[in-house]
């Protein structure tokens, strides 16, 4: 049985995921983008993993949502507001949702995925930090490597060539 | 505990279903990355999910990993949306066609 928390979780996460792109201000979509991310979040926090959780939140609606904003904000005015999709392609994009909701759920249904429970307590954050630092460590630099090479790559990207002289002389 | 396993699964094949039909109806660059965002969200959910009911650390430990990934993913795909936009004063990815050959 699921209680009443999870289930306004989950009403919060899928109703604001479709509102994030069905809304016709793409300012508003990305807000709707963060409170799908705030209730993966929760979700975390229902499986008793409050460091994933934490980390969704300082990652993902503090840095990831802050930045998809400023980047609606650099697009120009009438673009954001502007809706531009097939009628022809929308519908058949609701039957491929639609199909693949019942099909993947009738096979996960179907399996013997629903009696399972639990009744062991759950694993500690200590574990995980400890494991980060011992077993993972090399993974963990690496995966910092790649963050540090992410960035420079964006900033290479996103730079100007043709503004060599960009200071202000006032 | 009385949510199951099967609850968390589900709520992660819609949300998985939901970024597939974003990735392929929207024409907006930037409403694509939603849906992007919303399948590996989706993805990370499954792990945590499975490895609370196993119950293991690995699982969370993958998922931490995954959501670092996912920010440096979102990073370059945003500079290339403003590189783009920059090109083509326009982020339909219809207009976008100097790749196509």
């Amino acid at each position: 049985m699921v209680d009443a928390v999870f289930l306004a979780l989950s009403v919060l996460t899928i109703g604001s995921a479709i509102v994030a792109l069905e809304i016709r201000s793409l300012i508003y979509g990305s807000i709707a983008l963060m409170l799908t991310l705030s209730g993966i979040a929760g979700f975390f926090l229902l499986l008793d993993a409050p460091f994933v959780a934490m980390f969704q939140l300082s990652v993902y609606v503090g840095s990831i949502a802050v930045l998809i904003l400023f980047t609606v904000m650099l697009v120009r005015r009438e673009l954001i507001f502007n809706k531009i999709e097939d009628k022809r392609r929308r519908y058949a994009g609701i039957g491929l949702m639609l199909a693949l909701m019942l099909g993947i759920g009738m096979i996960i249904i179907g399996s013997g995925m629903k009696s399972i429970e639990t009744n062991s307590p759950s694993v500690d954050y200590k574990k995980i930090g400890e494991d980060f630092l011992t077993y993972y460590s090399p993974a963990l630099i690496v995966m910092a490597l790649i963050l540090a090479s992410s960035v420079v790559g964006a900033l290479t990207l996103a730079r100007r060539e043709d503004m060599t002289n960009d200071q202000r002389t006032d | 505990m009385t949510n199951e396993l099967i609850d968390f699964v589900l709520v992660s094949v819609a949300l998985l279903a939901i970024g597939i039909y974003g990735m392929s109806v929207k024409r907006n660059a930037i409403r694509m990355l939603f849906g992007i965002e919303m399948i590996i969200n989706s993805a990370n959910l499954n792990l945590v999910a499975f490895a609370r009911f196993i119950p293991n650390s690995q699982g969370q430990t993958l998922a931490l990993f995954s959501i670092a990934i996912a920010a440096a993913e979102v990073a370059v795909g945003l500079a290339l949306v403003i590189v783009a936009y920059r090109m083509y004063k326009n982020i339909d990815i219809e207009d976008f066609r100097s790749l196509k050959g």
